[in-house]
């Protein structure tokens, strides 16, 4: 059976590194720095295995700010930052695609 | 409502204390997330797509007014003024912060309620008809038994690492409101011979691999219930698979051994411990019959002149034919208060709505509501010659849409939205459909028909006993939608059949309106229901129509 580190090395293209943040749960993106940011914008971007596999080592080792640390893949727009690249992350990005009970 | 002991009171306090411990030192760094996780899943917390979600148990589904209003608290002070509903009468609040989370279980402990046992491979609380107590058709209040159960079973020893998490159900009524045909197992109380007992099914269950539970015991003497409960419970821990997931519920280990084997399994160890500690005695049913505070009802005659006055109303007449039952006690009713408003997500409820309905269930319902697994809110006993006034005060707070049972009763599950498993979402499904049958006209002449959506194959939202069941799939990073026909969850529980291909999200609710509308141009009269006309027809009139011609 494959690892679940190794399975998310296999990346199909550009890919950044998201968790939950231990306090309140809130979505959070690792950036080059090795900080969390709540825009995915500020996301590092990896296009190499490697580099997926190194964000993800310092994420795992953070795991008391966030936790859950995943691979997740993402859209380059047009200024080279990191945007959603499916439904499931747009919403973690977005929040909820409804509204509350009135 | 069951009164709680100073033992229930002082665990409940003890059990704040040691998650408020536990918080500290998880963020402190002392605990590891790895340590962390099961201690906070046993206290009923998930970490969801965005934030912790705290799933707080409501005991077989029993709320007393004072309890709703400690939710409004919960949901005002911690979370974002909103509770969420389940199909398994509980609520789920989708946004508290981890260090918050010890302060709102307190509020909670000092009414009496938490998020034990809703969450982790243990058996979770028992739930029941949501009528208990005040419905006609009963036969004994099934609340007292499912009180035993979760006097036994929580943080039963034996039991706190089952392979897979456990289900139990209990209908004590002719007509079963609580799905018992699909728990993993479901108790049916009924007279033989004048003396009342148990049916007892075992290994029902939607997920994945769907089963309608199988009968393995016709008859069992009430005081035996614990002790036969354990025999089950035990044949299950000791035999159930570990090895896989997916194949760790007792459904798969009843399926794979067949249910006469199981079910002699269990009588070989029931044998061995029937007349042991567990023998419910009268004296042991009597004292916890004892603390279930039964409402002192007034005897009214039925169909009073303030009623019938009302009754010259369209919109209340609708309500009341929609949302309004007997009740055992002349001059009652049994109220659901409709969860489901036109384009509203199923099952959401604000903090004000519960304040208000806390009040109304205080002023006209003897304190009590309950929480129905439709996602629904039931005030289980109210004056019928009040009926007037607790449909104008619900109908202020967007309760009081008449379509209890109806095509916009929808069950949903939170799907993409909240759900960090989930494939698809499914309550802006539920939203559309709503919004696509929004006239009460149509629906009342549609009649009874059952809709549940589901945003990935484990069945949070039941779809398999839907007459329509929707099930979401993603395809490519879009949302699917398979369409099943047919199932249904009472005492004749069937699951539901594919009816083809799954559908895209922009076509779905038009291929709803395409069942239905088949439905309404193939029905024998008006009085054949949606489900009966499946049943007569078969799928494939309905399978032949549901897909727009391309
Ligand atoms: S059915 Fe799937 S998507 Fe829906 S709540 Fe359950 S796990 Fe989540």
């Amino acid at each position: 059976m494959t690892s679940p580190l190794q399975r998310k090395l296999k990346i199909s293209g550009p890919t950044a590194i998201t968790a939950n943040r231990l306090a309140d749960g809130v979505v959070v993106w690792l950036t080059s720095g090795g900080a969390w940011s709540m825009a995915i914008a500020e996301a590092a971007i990896a296009t190499t295995g490697e580099e997926v596999q190194r964000l993800l080592t310092l994420a795992h080792g953070d795991e008391n700010t966030a936790v859950g640390a995943y691979a997740a893949r993402v859209e380059v727009t047009a200024e080279g930052r990191a945007a959603p690249a499916n439904l499931r992350e747009r919403i973690r990005v977005n929040g909820p695609t409804i509204a509350p009970a009135a | 409502m069951y009164v709680y002991d100073a033992f229930d009171r002082t665990f409940l306090q003890e059990r704040v204390a040691e998650f408020r411990d536990q918080v500290a030192r998880r963020l402190s760094g002392e605990l590891n997330e790895e340590e962390f996780k099961p201690l906070r899943l046993m206290n009923g917390v998930y970490l969801q797509l965005h934030a912790y979600m705290l799933r707080v148990c409501i005991p077989y589904g029993t709320l007393n007014a004072t309890q709703l209003r400690a939710l409004a608290r919960v949901a005002r002070r911690y979370d974002r003024d909103y509770g969420h509903f389940t199909t398994r009468q509980n609520i789920q609040f989708n946004w508290i912060k981890l260090a918050e989370l010890p302060d709102a279980m307190a509020d909670l402990a000092e009414v009496g309620i938490h998020g034990i046992q809703t969450s982790g491979n243990c058996i979770r609380n028992t739930t029941t008809d949501a009528f208990a107590g005040a419905a006609r058709d009963e036969i004994e209040d099934p609340r007292l038994y499912a009180e035993i159960i979760r006097q036994w079973s929580t943080l039963h020893p034996e039991f706190t690492y089952l392979p897979r998490k456990f289900k139990i159900a209990i209908s004590a009524a002719r007509h079963d409101r609580a799905a018992t045909r699909v728990h993993d197992v479901g108790l049916r109380l009924h007279r033989r011979d004048g003396e009342t007992g148990f049916e007892v099914m075992v290994g029902g269950g939607l997920g994945r691999t769907p089963y309608i539970g199988k009968t393995i015991r016709d008859f069992l003497p009430k005081e035996d219930l614990l002790s036969y409960l354990e025999a089950i419970v035990r044949t299950y821990n000791l035999g159930g698979r570990r090895d896989n997931i997916y194949k760790a519920r007792i459904k798969i280990q009843v399926h794979e051994l067949g249910a006469e084997a199981f079910a002699e399994k269990v009588e070989a160890e029931w044998r061995q411990i029937k007349d042991g500690a567990l023998k419910l005695d009268q004296a042991a049913l009597d004292t916890i019959a004892d603390r279930f505070l039964t409402p002192d009802f007034e005897a009214l005659p039925d169909d009073p002149a303030e009623l019938a006055t009302a009754l010259a109303n369209p919109a209340f007449a609708r309500w009341h034919a929609n949302s309004v039952v007997p009740h055992k006690v002349g001059g009652h009713a049994i109220v659901t208060l409709s969860l489901k408003p036109v384009g509203g997500p199923p099952g959401d409820c604000t903090a004000d709505q519960m304040d208000t309905i806390a009040d109304l269930a205080e002023r006209y319902g003897y304190g009590e509501v309950r929480v129905a697994h439709e996602q629904n809110l039931v005030l289980p006993h109210v004056r019928q010659k009040d009926l007037p006034a607790v449909w104008r005060a619900l109908d202020a707070i967007g309760v009081a849409t008449p379509n209890v049972g109806l095509v916009t009763d929808i069950i949903s599950c939170p799907g993409l939205d909240y759900c960090s498993l989930a494939n698809t979402r499914s309550i802006p499904i539920a939203q559309k459909l709503t919004q696509r049958f929004a006239d009460d006209a149509r629906i009342a002449d549609i009649g009874r028909l059952h809709v549940n959506i589901s945003g990935c194959i484990n069945a949070c939202g039941h779809h398999h006993i839907g007459h329509i069941g929707i099930l979401g799939v993603e395809k490519k990073d879009e949302e699917f939608f398979q369409i099943s026909l047919g199932g249904k969850g009472n005492s004749k529980a069937r699951l539901g059949e594919l009816i083809g291909p799954a559908i895209p999200e922009s076509e779905i609710v038009d291929a709803v309106e395409r069942l239905v509308d088949t439905y309404l141009e193939l029905r024998a009269s008006p009085a054949e229901t949606f489900i009966a006309a499946v049943e007569r027809l078969g799928i494939e009139p309905f399978k032949e129509r549901a897909y727009a011609p391309r």
